[in-house]
């Protein structure tokens, strides 16, 4: 199963059991539904702002969501890099995350890897184009409600339902 | 692990079984860093027999022009080629040559009915199509196990209208609630309802509900995309309105499909799509139509894939649909005794393999589909992991998705069993890794 394990790293095994940013409050800044078509996989995502700061600056995301490990780990590890960061380092991690799902299994220069952490670790999705969906669901939940949280007026999150 | 069960096929000995998976040669490929390929996907698409592929080749190289235009020899050739697959797919199915239309797939077929029923609606095809017409007041009685494609035309339908949308629901194990059957009343003008479903394999009980629809005066319409490859088919026979079946479903080529529908009907029919060679007479205001089938054949027609749809009916006539499904009803037993035995696996249909076919779906416990389908690939093994395109069924069977395994007229025994020993350690996989 050397494949199966290249993909599904421990790491990434770990992040699907144990889901960081688990849970929705009441309000947020901006929140996002995104559906998977091809599974029916969904992911509602709210970011929060951190309103003390003079940027924008996201303090923390937190999600719900039903799907399989990859998506699930997926927006769990998004929880823990997404946490008490300005908006524009939110979206170079978001981008890099991007590249590294589009680089086919490329390995990534080391400033990359570390911008994305435990993120790193999803490389081996890359390699099997129908999951790559399933790993940037939650990232795609992250964009737009962090385009709402940084436009509209705090508590104000809206749904919406676009293909990942 | 498992013990395999063994059940030797019913009607094909292993020989046969051999020859016809040696007409197959995508089955003897490798996938996934040299693993043989265990194709367990053919209620997605079927693979194609070389005949099947050289029948295409074979027009494109030899008979290739315009059908029904032109008259030169080519174009009688390609014409000829075009009209002869209607033929043998009309006899395939118990139909009349001119009560088969080509369409590209099931979905354009089913959509041209409805699209067909609103254009008389709105008073196209003058009175004779008024009994197609349906409007407030009227209902379209589908179930709760369709594909989507046989349902969200209806949907879109009523919404056109003004008609009312209403369905036969589903039992526990997927089966249709036959007491169900009491929505079909005065008000239904149109019963659709699939034949054999894509997620629970199970066989819809025709005769009844025809004589549902029968007794109010509704048309039916069949979706046979599962089972027109898969059990004997005659349309007649079973006494529906339309039907339509999917090529590459059935051995054939993509790209074409073919809606059946009873002659004065199809005669009754407005058009849908409009345009080229579907015409009599046109001048500047207006257009006569020609007869069916030609009336609902807009544009240059997929003459290859014809030809190619051709050989496959003959291929699937010359082992006999009998044997064949004599064989599948063995694979349906196999498959649901092995996936039955498997903890944590629960099968998603009924688990008796009567008025059933070879398609089993799946949830296994903690662990989603695609992870499921991810660790079954690995091993070379191809399955279906997601909704099915059978949104509600699955939300009634209170899953949000699923597995699926489907075997073919080239399943073996044993890719079954190599099948159900990888799915039995897929729990393991995601419960001893964490």
């Amino acid at each position: 199963m050397s494949d199966l394990s290249q993909l599904y790293q421990q790491v990434i095994l770990d992040h699907a059991k144990q889901r960081h940013g688990h849970g929705l409050q009441p309000s947020a800044d901006g929140e996002s539904f995104q559906v998977n078509p091809t599974c029916g996989d969904e992911v509602r995502l709210q970011v929060h702002l951190d309103t003390t700061a003079a940027a924008p600056r996201i303090s923390h995301v937190t999600w719900e969501g039903v799907g399989c490990s990859i998506s699930q780990a997926s927006t769990s590890v998004l929880s823990e890099l997404i946490a008490d960061v300005d908006v524009p380092r939110a979206d170079e991690i978001t981008e890099t995350f991007r590249a590294l799902m589009s680089g086919r299994g490329k390995p990534l220069e080391p400033e990359q890897e570390e911008l994305l952490g435990d993120a790193g670790a999803f490389i081996g999705v890359a390699r099997y184009p129908a999951r790559i969906k399933c790993a940037l669901l939650g990232w795609m939940a992250l964009r737009d409600a962090v385009a709402q949280a940084v436009v509209a007026p705090p508590g104000t999150g809206t749904d919406t339902r676009s293909t990942p | 692990m498992n013990a395999p069960v063994s059940t030797p096929p019913a009607a094909l000995s292993a020989a046969e079984l051999a020859a016809v998976r040696a007409d197959f040669p995508i089955l003897g490929r490798t996938v996934r860093e040299g693993r043989p390929l265990i194709y367990l996907d053919t209620a997605a698409t079927s693979q194609k027999p070389q005949c099947v592929i050289d029948a295409e080749v074979e027009y494109n190289t030899t008979r290739n022009a315009a059908v029904h235009r032109g008259a030169h020899a080519l174009a009688e050739e390609a014409t000829e080629a075009f009209e002869q697959a209607r033929s043998a797919v009309a006899a395939f199915v118990g139909a009349g040559d001119d009560e088969i239309v080509w369409t590209k797939n099931a979905t354009e077929g089913l959509n041209l009915v409805a699209y067909a029923m609103s254009n008389a609606a709105a008073g196209r095809g003058g009175a004779a199509a008024r009994a197609l017409a349906v409007g407030p007041g009227d209902e379209i009685v589908v179930t709760e196990a369709e594909h989507h494609a046989n349902l969200v035309p209806w949907q879109e339908l009523c919404a056109r209208t003004g008609a009312t949308l209403r369905w036969i629901g589903v039992e526990d194990d997927g089966r249709l609630d036959l007491s169900d059957l009491a929505v079909i009343g005065p008000a239904t003008k149109v019963v659709a309802f699939t034949h054999a479903s894509n997620v629970s394999g199970a066989i819809s009980p025709v005769d009844q509900i025809v004589a549902a629809a029968k007794q109010v005066g509704a048309l039916t319409v069949l979706d046979a995309c599962q089972s027109a490859a898969h059990l004997p088919l005659d349309l007649r026979a079973l006494d529906v309105d339309f039907a339509v079946f999917s090529g590459h479903k059935m051995l054939g080529p993509t790209g074409i499909g073919a809606l059946y529908g009873r002659r004065e009907l199809l005669e009754a029919m407005p058009p849908v799509l409009t345009g080229g060679s579907m015409v009599e007479v046109v001048t500047m205001t207006e257009t006569t139509y020609m007869p069916p089938p030609q009336r609902f054949e807009a544009g240059t027609q997929m003459v290859a894939q014809a030809a190619g749809l051709r050989t496959a009916v003959g291929y699937l006539s010359e082992l006999g649909m009998d044997a064949l499904a004599a064989h599948e009803a063995a694979l349906t037993d196999h498959l649901l005794q092995a996936v039955g035995q498997i903890d944590g696996v629960r099968v998603l249909g009924p688990a008796e393999p009567a008025d059933r076919i070879a398609v089993v779906a799946f949830a296994v416990e903690g662990v989603h589909p695609h992870d499921v389908g991810q660790v079954l690939d690995d091993a070379g093994i191809a399955v279906r992991v997601g909704h099915h395109c059978a949104q509600p069924l699955h939300r009634r069977l209170g899953v949000h998705a699923s597995a699926r395994a489907s075997a073919g007229i080239y399943t073996t025994h044993e890719e079954i069993d190599a099948f159900a020993a990888e799915l039995a350690k897929v729990r393991d996989f995601f419960r001893g890794a964490a």
